[in-house]
């Protein structure tokens, strides 16, 4: 791990100056994912702003019926915080669907949003790769690429965004509230937060470099009775998805009222499917309805040499979650 | 003991061990423990090039250590050796220590290497294994992802610290009684993280093996312990083991030892039988 500064932020604000201030300079909250990255080399910040003493670990009810979620607030205590247990269980499902009881002890709302691409090429620094050192190239666009994008990559960047928890928040109507150096907030609509590669890989997200995560704000939920959260991976536990499904049904009888489709593990951002949402709204809950939905969330999919796979297990899965959302399965 | 831990005060102040004019020139180019990286990586090349085997080197590298801290505690950490110093008071298994860290030390290196605290084992390095697990402020966490830096007023409990004097914890004992290990590298991690997981159980989290996150229950199945423990990973296999000795914990439920180990006089007749056979 290369040398560096580390500093005690004691207030939000100083902690967004602090961060604009140095362009290598990166908030440390949990550690999960940067602590790692900083081992292998790939991440090289000179300074590290140590977010852990903020009082940014609220969890409490809107008086609009939603529920804000600190940033620093951990996984573990937000997966079993009494209101998203009983108002959002898709998102308590999503949480413990990733990493391990340790790392979700450890691991913040806001790290979570921000993980990197669990992509081979982007932590072998031997390898090129274009979100890493933009330019040198993407080496799984002909290389292996398995457990990549099977939706909106770039010949630049074939990766995918690792996370459960997004893909939750994104069926959730989720905004991420953003405080920037100069003391302002603003939020961004969850859907907007991820950014797909195109020609600039490096860029996960569109937060600006100095811009802290303060909350994640969710509005109200209809789906808290039929949602279910789907995670296909190599083994049963302790691994990333190859395909996930956040799937969310608010229902009026057997006819669905409104619905959510929203993949993980096949793109660079949570991979929200408005066509099938449309295609099952007002449509009966049924496996009909729902193989429909799926061919329709999968009719855009291009597939890689070695993810063609994505394809059919996304369908089946996206059946599977919707099943079990409507509690038919 | 005194509140302000300097890191040298449990080190064994063994004799100098004795050496062959190899090892002492080997063992004179070697870095010390606090350098952990590049040039001892670079080290470790050079003697694996003159031919010496893994094991020796460990031993090395050990007696380095050891005699390099012996005479002169300060200077082996002296602040030339460290980059961004960050001075850190926290409490592990019930001692407060006062450490200079490079700010690079996660706590697993501060523990191990400063602290002589080696019962928490370095596997991965990088968040997959388990092996490092220790209790921060009750909770289980991964020591080799946690900055040392990031602990002041926190309170650490490794392995070392989970027995009442010669009394082992319940989990510690029932890890004996199952079996549930086999080399027992993972052991310490395994054991830590099943205390921190009970902990969870007992508040009522939810797992991703739970049926329905609304309801709160305080009962493990066995493939709810089989998911809660699955940042744990055991080479060996030794999963039934591990999972037996936790429900036993979890349940309460004391149930009899099936083995035991032998005592003085049992071991004194084997071999005086063994030796007879061989005549």
């Amino acid at each position: 791990m290369r040398p560096f500064r580390y500093v005690r932020a004691s207030d939000p604000n100083a902690a967004a100056r602090a961060v604009a201030a140095n362009p290598q300079a990166k908030f440390l909250a949990g550690g999960t994912n940067l602590l790692d990255l900083m081992k292998e080399d790939v991440e090289r910040p000179t300074e590290l702003v140590d977010l852990t003493r903020l009082r940014l670990a609220d969890i409490r009810a809107t008086s609009a019926g939603g529920v804000s979620i600190g940033a620093l607030a951990t996984n573990t205590s937000t997966a079993n915080h009494p209101i998203i247990r009983r108002d959002f269980p898709l998102l308590t499902q999503a949480i413990v669907a990733g990493a391990s009881g340790q790392i979700r002890n450890m691991a913040t709302n806001g790290g979570n949003l921000l993980q990197r691409t669990r992509c081979q090429y982007f932590y072998d620094t031997a390898m090129p790769c274009n979100k890493r050192e933009p330019g040198s190239g993407c080496g799984a666009r002909e290389g292996l690429n398995r457990i990549h994008a099977i939706f909106g990559w770039s010949e630049h960047c074939v990766a995918t965004y690792p996370g459960d928890m997004a893909n939750a928040l994104y069926a959730l109507d989720a905004v991420v509230r953003v405080r920037g150096a100069g003391g302002r907030e603003r939020t961004i609509p969850i859907g907007d937060f991820h950014r797909l590669p195109d020609d600039t890989p490096q860029r996960d997200t569109n937060l600006q470099h100095g811009e802290l995560i303060v909350a994640i704000e969710l509005p109200k939920s209809n789906f808290a009775k039929n949602s279910y959260y789907l995670k296909v991976r190599d083994r049963a536990s302790y691994a990333f998805a190859l395909v996930a499904v956040a799937a969310a049904l608010e229902l009026d009888g057997g006819t669905i009222r409104q619905a959510r489709v929203v993949l993980g593990g096949v793109a660079h951002k949570p991979w929200r499917s408005r066509e099938a949402e449309a295609a099952l709204s007002g449509r009966p809950a049924s496996d009909e309805s729902f193989r429909r939905a799926a061919e329709v969330a999968l009719a855009d999919a291009k597939p890689l040499a070695h993810n063609a796979y994505k394809v059919e297990l996304g369908r089946r899965a996206v059946v599977r979650a919707l099943m079990r959302a409507s509690k038919l399965a | 003991m005194s509140d302000d831990f300097d890191g040298t005060d449990e080190l064994d102040r063994a004799a100098p061990p004795e050496l062959t004019a190899d090892e002492e020139a080997l063992l004179n180019e070697m870095p010390t423990l606090t350098d952990v990286g590049q040039s001892r990586r670079t080290f470790l090349g050079q003697t694996i090039a003159g031919g010496l085997g893994m094991f020796a080197l460990d031993l090395l590298a050990l007696e380095r250590s050891l005699a390099a801290l012996a005479p002169s505690p300060e200077a082996v950490y002296a602040a030339s050796a460290a980059e961004n110093v960050v001075r850190v008071a926290f409490n592990v298994n019930g001692v407060t220590r006062t450490l200079d860290l490079d700010s690079r030390v996660v706590l697993l290196d501060a523990l191990r290497e400063r602290l002589r605290l080696t019962g928490s084992k370095k596997g991965c390095d990088q968040g997959q294994c388990g092996a490092c697990t220790v209790l921060v402020d009750g909770r289980r966490v991964l020591s080799c992802l946690t900055l040392a830096a990031t602990l002041d007023g926190r309170e650490v409990t490794t392995i070392e610290g989970l027995a009442n004097g010669d009394q082992l914890h319940p989990m510690q004992a029932a890890f004996i009684k199952y079996d549930a290990f086999q080399c027992g590298y993972c052991t310490p991690g395994q054991i830590c993280s099943a205390v921190g997981m009970l902990e969870e159980a007992r508040r009522g989290d939810v797992s991703h093996v739970t049926e329905d996150v609304a309801v709160t229950t305080t009962q493990l199945t066995d493939d709810q312990v089989r998911e809660r423990m699955s940042g744990n990973i055991c080479r060996c296999g030794a999963y039934p083991g591990i999972v037996a000795a936790i429900q036993e914990v979890h349940s309460g439920r004391q149930t009899a030892q099936t083995w035991r180990f032998v005592d003085e006089q049992q071991l004194a007749r084997v071999r005086t039988e063994d030796a007879n056979e061989a005549v």
